[in-house]
């Protein structure tokens, strides 16, 4: 039944409203950080964050997937430490995560 | 005006190499655009949605795992409980974005409104790693983000729609680990980050706090909880060296 260049009356408000909600995420936190002065305090909490985003995000995928994640992201990281190179780093990782699998783990 | 305490700072500009520049560095993360599109597209036919919807999903929200767990959401016919469902998943998910770009102002602060903030539109976990990577290296060429924002765009939607009109030819994301490029990439851009176990304290606390939130509570609330509660420490952490 569904035309395929059709747009149904509700189907789009529910994707107008997941757009306006993360347009507003996007938006907001680089607005908020204009309008309050940079304190030092401030300033050590951004200089916190990128990483806390990153560990914030791995980990717990991590824990999820398990030994083959585990292997993968040790894998890439020793890499990246010892080379400096980001693609030779995720193929190293991907190999890592591939032959874990692949031995059942 | 108040006096530039960061006067030693690059400035932040434009320029036609920084696009070329931030395509390049988003090519290792192009596979996992596509794996992950893909799968969106043919699950978007399982729920009913038309190719113009799935495409206008992509287009607007921009953003995958959100896309996913939306779609874990919907209903057939569509009803205001599940877009209430649907919008609330997606904020709480997306709510990352709130934190990447609250960390991109002392970067791209001095640029104009009027440019920057059509740019945030195109924020994805991979560009804002992308232009964490590209200020950690010194660098304050903002084309970067914009070049792999736009890239990424396009191929997101593309894919999509490839993926909702091979439908249930969905790959298995798990063979070859490609369910695992994202985290093996964030992982490979934290190594530059590293000084010291002494400056590090904050990302532990991230993480165990990331890791007790997902273990207590459904859904993706670790994500903020872990970032915010390493951000918050680290202000209030003395600064040792």
């Amino acid at each position: 039944m569904n035309a395929t260049d059709s747009v149904h009356g509700i189907t789009l408000a529910a994707i107008l409203a997941m757009a306006g909600v993360t347009y507003l995420m996007r938006v907001s936190g680089y607005w908020l950080l204009g309008q309050v002065p940079i304190t030092a305090r401030l300033r050590r909490m951004l200089e916190a964050l990128p990483g806390s985003v990153m560990v914030a995000i791995v980990l717990p995928i991590v824990a999820k997937n398990g030994l083959p994640a585990f292997l993968a992201i040790g894998a890439a990281m020793l890499v990246m430490y010892l080379r400096r190179n980001d693609i030779i780093a995720l193929l190293a990782g991907l190999a890592a995560a591939a032959l874990a699998r692949g031995a059942g783990l | 005006m108040h006096p530039d305490p960061d006067a030693n700072e690059p400035v932040p500009y434009w320029s036609v190499a920084g696009l070329w520049l931030g395509i390049r560095y988003a090519l290792p993360l192009a596979p996992a655009a596509v794996i992950f599109a893909t799968v969106f597209g043919s699950i978007a036919v399982q729920k009913g949605l038309t190719l113009t919807e799935a495409a206008l999903m992509s287009a607007l929200v921009f953003g995958g795992v959100a896309q996913l767990v939306a779609l874990d959401a919907w209903t057939q016919p569509m009803t205001w409980e599940a877009i209430a469902a649907a919008t609330l998943a997606t904020g709480v998910v997306n709510s990352r974005f709130f934190l990447m770009n609250a960390s991109f102002r002392r970067w791209l602060g001095s640029l104009p409104a009027a440019q920057i903030y059509p740019m945030l539109l195109l924020t994805t976990d991979s560009s804002w790693i992308i232009g964490t990577r590209h200020q950690a290296e010194g660098g304050s060429n903002a084309s970067v983000l914009l070049g792999a924002g736009v890239f990424l765009w396009v191929l997101w939607v593309l894919t999509s729609m490839l993926g909702y009109l091979a439908g249930a030819l969905a790959p298995q994301p798990q063979r070859f680990g490609i369910d695992l490029i994202l985290p093996i990439v964030f992982a490979i851009m934290f190594v530059p980050l590293w000084r010291g176990t002494g400056r590090a304290i904050p990302w532990a606390i991230a993480g165990a706090v990331a890791l007790v939130v997902q273990h207590l509570v459904p859904g993706y609330w670790f994500m903020i909880a872990g970032a915010l509660a390493g951000a918050i420490s680290g202000g209030f952490i003395d600064e040792r060296n």
